[in-house]
C-alpha cells in the first residue's frame, strides 16, 4: 500500500513530467507539417449538407 | 415479434415490482416498487397499441430523430420544472413559513429536487437528445442498435422520477448529487451502459472518416460520468428489500471520493458535454467552422487531463492531507486554460461575421452562454485559491458561482440548441417569433446578472461577517445575525430567479407554436436573409 508521502512524491516528479510530456507530444503532433489542410477539412464537416443519407 | 418479447420483459418487471412492493422493508421501497408496477404498466399498454399497428413510420435507413424530438420535449419539461422548484426554495430562504410545516415541502428535501431536476432532468435530457441527433449528422448514420436509443431515453426518464419522488420522501445517502440510493444507482448505471453502447456503435459505424471534435467531448461525458457514479456509488445496501445502504468508504476517503465526483460532474457533465454541444450548434447557427480545429483538439485533451485532480479544493482546511488540498488548487488554475481555449475558440468561430448578432437572437443566446462559460471559468478557479475559499466557502458565493455557470453557461447554450433543433426536428420553415427568442435572450441575462450580483454582495458579507472578531478574540457576530443580514439578498435572489424563469416561459410558448405549425412572415424573412449574408 503507498502512503501518502510516495503519492505526493510522484506526482510532483513522475506525474508531473508525463503530463508536460503528454502536452508537448499533443502540440507537436498537431502541428505537424501538412496538418491544416485536415484540420481545416475536419472544422467544415457539420457545415457540410446535412440531409439524410439516400434522401 | 421484437415488441412481444418486450412485452413479457415488462410483464415481469411489473411482477418483481409487485413482490417489492409487498416484500418491502421500509414504506420507501414499496412506494417505488409501486412506482415500477405503474411504469411497466403503462409501458405495456403504449406497447399493446402498437401491436397491431403497420411498422414504425420512421424508415430504417433515415436518422433516429423521433428520440430527439421526446428529448427536446423533455428536456423543455423538466428545465421549467427545476427552475420553479428553484424560485420555491429561495423563497423558502426568504420566507421559512413557505416550508409549509410538511416533511416533503421542506428545504431539506426539495433542495436535492431543484439540483438533480436541472442538473439531470434537464442538463442530462439536453445531453442525450443533442448527442443523438449531433452523432447521426456528424457520422452520417443512423442510431445504432436497433431501438434501444428508447431503453435510454425512458430508462433515464424512470431515474429522474425514482430520484425525484426518492427526495421528496426522504430518500438520501447523503452526497451531494449522488443523492439517489443504491437500486435507483443500478438502474442509472444500466442506462448509462446502454447509453455509451448507442453512441460508442454509432460512432463505429460512421461514414465519415474522421469524428468531428463534438463526438469526443460528448464521449469524453459519457465515459466519465459513469465512471464516477459506479465509484461513488460504491456502497453496501441493508437489505435487498430496503432503500437504505452504506457507502464502502468512510470519513476523509468518502469525503474525497465524493468531491472527485462532485467536481467531474461539473467539469464532464456540465462542461465537457455542453462543449459538446457548443462545437455543433455555434457553427450550425453561424454557418462558419469553428475557429481553430487544433486549438479545439489540445484543448479538449488539456481539459480532460486536468479536471480530473481539481476536486479537492472542495475540501480546503478540512482533514484531507495539505498537499491533496494543494494539488488541487493548483490543477483548478491550470484549468483556466483549456477552459478560456474552448470559449475564445467558441465565440471566435463568429469573427468576421459578429453582424450576425445584430439579425440573430439564436445566435445572440449561444454568444452570451459563451460569456457566461467564460465569466464562470475565470471565477472558479480563483475562488479555488485557498486564500480566497477561505473566505468564499460555505457562503453564498458558491452559490451566486455556481448559477453564473449552470443558468448562465449550461442554460443558455440548451436553449441555443433548442430554438436550433425545433423547427428542423418538426420540418418547419422556422421558429414562430424570433422577438419572442429575443425577449428570452434579455429575461435569462438580466435574470442571471440580478441573481449572481445578489450573491456576491450576501456571499462576502456572510464570508466577512463569520471571520469579524473583537479585540479580546470573540467572533462579533452570532450566526443569526449573519442570517438575518441575508434576507434583502434572498428576496432579490429570488427576483432575479423569477425573471430568468420568465424567459423560459415565453419558450414553451414558442416552442409550442413552432410545433403546431405558424410559422411568422417575420421569422421567414430572417431565416432567407441570413445566408446571404455568410
Amino acid at each position: 500500500m503507498m502512503d501518502h508521502d510516495t503519492l505526493r512524491h510522484l506526482a510532483d516528479t513522475w506525474g508531473l513530467v508525463f503530463l508536460f510530456l503528454t502536452f508537448v507530444v499533443a502540440v507537436a503532433v498537431l502541428f505537424r507539417p501538412g496538418a491544416s489542410k485536415h484540420y481545416k477539412k475536419c472544422a467544415e464537416m457539420p457545415l457540410k449538407d446535412d440531409r439524410e443519407p439516400g434522401k | 415479434m421484437g415488441n412481444v418479447v418486450l412485452i413479457v420483459l415488462l410483464g415481469l418487471a411489473a411482477v418483481a415490482g409487485l413482490i417489492g412492493a409487498a416484500r418491502g422493508h421500509d414504506g420507501l421501497f414499496q412506494a417505488h416498487a409501486w412506482v415500477i408496477v405503474a411504469a411497466s404498466l403503462v409501458a405495456i399498454a403504449c406497447l399493446l397499441q402498437r401491436l397491431d399497428r403497420p411498422k414504425s413510420s420512421e424508415a430504417a435507413e433515415g436518422y433516429a430523430d423521433g428520440v430527439v424530438r421526446y428529448g427536446v420535449i423533455a428536456t423543455i419539461f423538466w428545465g421549467v420544472t427545476g427552475f420553479v422548484v428553484g424560485l420555491v426554495i429561495a423563497l423558502q430562504l426568504a420566507f421559512p413559513e413557505l416550508n409549509l410545516g410538511y416533511s416533503f415541502t421542506s428545504f431539506g428535501r426539495l433542495r436535492p429536487l431543484h439540483t438533480s431536476a436541472v442538473i439531470f432532468a434537464f442538463g442530462g435530457n439536453a445531453l442525450i437528445a443533442t448527442s443523438f441527433y449531433v452523432v447521426q449528422r456528424t457520422c452520417r448514420a443512423r442510431l445504432a442498435l436497433g431501438g434501444l436509443h428508447w431503453f435510454v431515453f425512458w430508462g433515464y426518464q424512470l431515474f429522474i422520477v425514482l430520484a425525484a419522488t426518492g427526495y421528496l420522501m426522504g430518500a438520501t445517502q447523503s452526497k451531494e448529487y449522488a443523492e439517489p440510493e443504491w437500486y435507483v444507482d443500478i438502474w442509472l448505471t444500466l442506462v448509462w451502459v446502454a447509453y455509451l453502447l448507442v453512441f460508442l456503435c454509432t460512432l463505429f459505424k460512421r461514414k465519415e472518416p474522421h469524428i468531428y471534435v463534438a463526438n469526443w467531448f460528448y464521449l469524453a461525458f459519457i465515459v466519465t460520468v459513469a465512471m464516477l457514479h459506479i465509484v461513488n456509488n460504491l456502497a453496501i445496501p441493508v437489505s435487498f428489500l430496503g432503500s437504505k445502504s452504506y457507502s464502502a468508504f468512510s470519513g476523509v476517503q468518502d469525503a474525497l471520493t465524493q468531491w472527485w465526483y462532485g467536481h467531474n460532474a461539473v467539469g464532464f457533465f456540465l462542461t465537457a458535454g455542453f462543449l459538446g454541444m457548443m462545437y455543433y450548434f455555434v457553427p450550425k447557427q453561424a454557418d462558419r467552422p469553428v475557429f481553430s480545429y487544433r486549438l479545439s483538439i489540445i484543448h479538449f485533451w488539456a481539459l480532460i487531463f486536468l479536471y480530473i485532480w481539481a476536486g479537492p479544493h472542495h475540501l480546503h482546511y478540512t482533514a484531507l492531507p495539505d498537499w491533496a488540498q494543494t494539488l488541487g488548487m493548483v490543477f483548478s488554475i491550470m484549468l483556466w486554460m483549456p477552459s478560456w481555449g474552448g470559449m475564445i475558440n467558441g465565440l471566435m468561430t463568429l469573427s468576421g461575421a459578429w453582424d450576425k448578432l445584430r439579425t440573430d437572437p439564436v445566435l445572440r443566446m449561444m454568444v452570451v452562454a459563451i460569456a457566461f462559460y467564460g465569466m464562470s471559468t475565470f471565477e472558479g478557479p480563483m475562488m479555488s485559491i485557498k486564500a480566497v475559499n477561505g473566505l468564499s466557502h460555505y457562503t453564498d458565493w458558491t452559490i451566486g458561482h455556481v448559477h453564473s455557470g449552470a443558468l448562465g453557461w449550461v442554460g443558455m447554450i440548451s436553449f441555443g440548441a433548442i430554438y436550433f433543433l425545433v423547427p428542423k426536428l418538426w420540418n418547419r420553415s422556422g421558429l414562430h417569433s424570433l422577438r419572442l427568442v429575443s425577449w428570452h435572450v434579455w429575461l435569462a441575462t438580466i435574470g442571471i446578472v440580478i441573481y449572481a450580483a445578489a450573491m456576491w454582495v450576501s456571499g462576502i458579507t456572510q464570508g466577512l461577517m463569520w471571520r469579524e472578531y473583537d479585540p479580546n478574540g470573540f467572533l462579533v457576530y452570532s450566526f443569526a445575525e449573519t442570517v438575518s443580514a441575508m434576507h434583502p439578498f434572498y428576496i432579490i435572489r429570488a427576483f432575479g430567479g423569477l425573471v430568468y424563469i420568465s424567459g423560459a416561459v415565453l419558450m414553451v410558448y414558442n416552442v409550442w407554436r413552432t410545433i403546431k405549425g405558424s410559422p411568422a412572415t417575420r421569422a421567414v424573412a430572417a431565416d432567407a436573409a441570413a445566408p446571404q449574408a455568410a
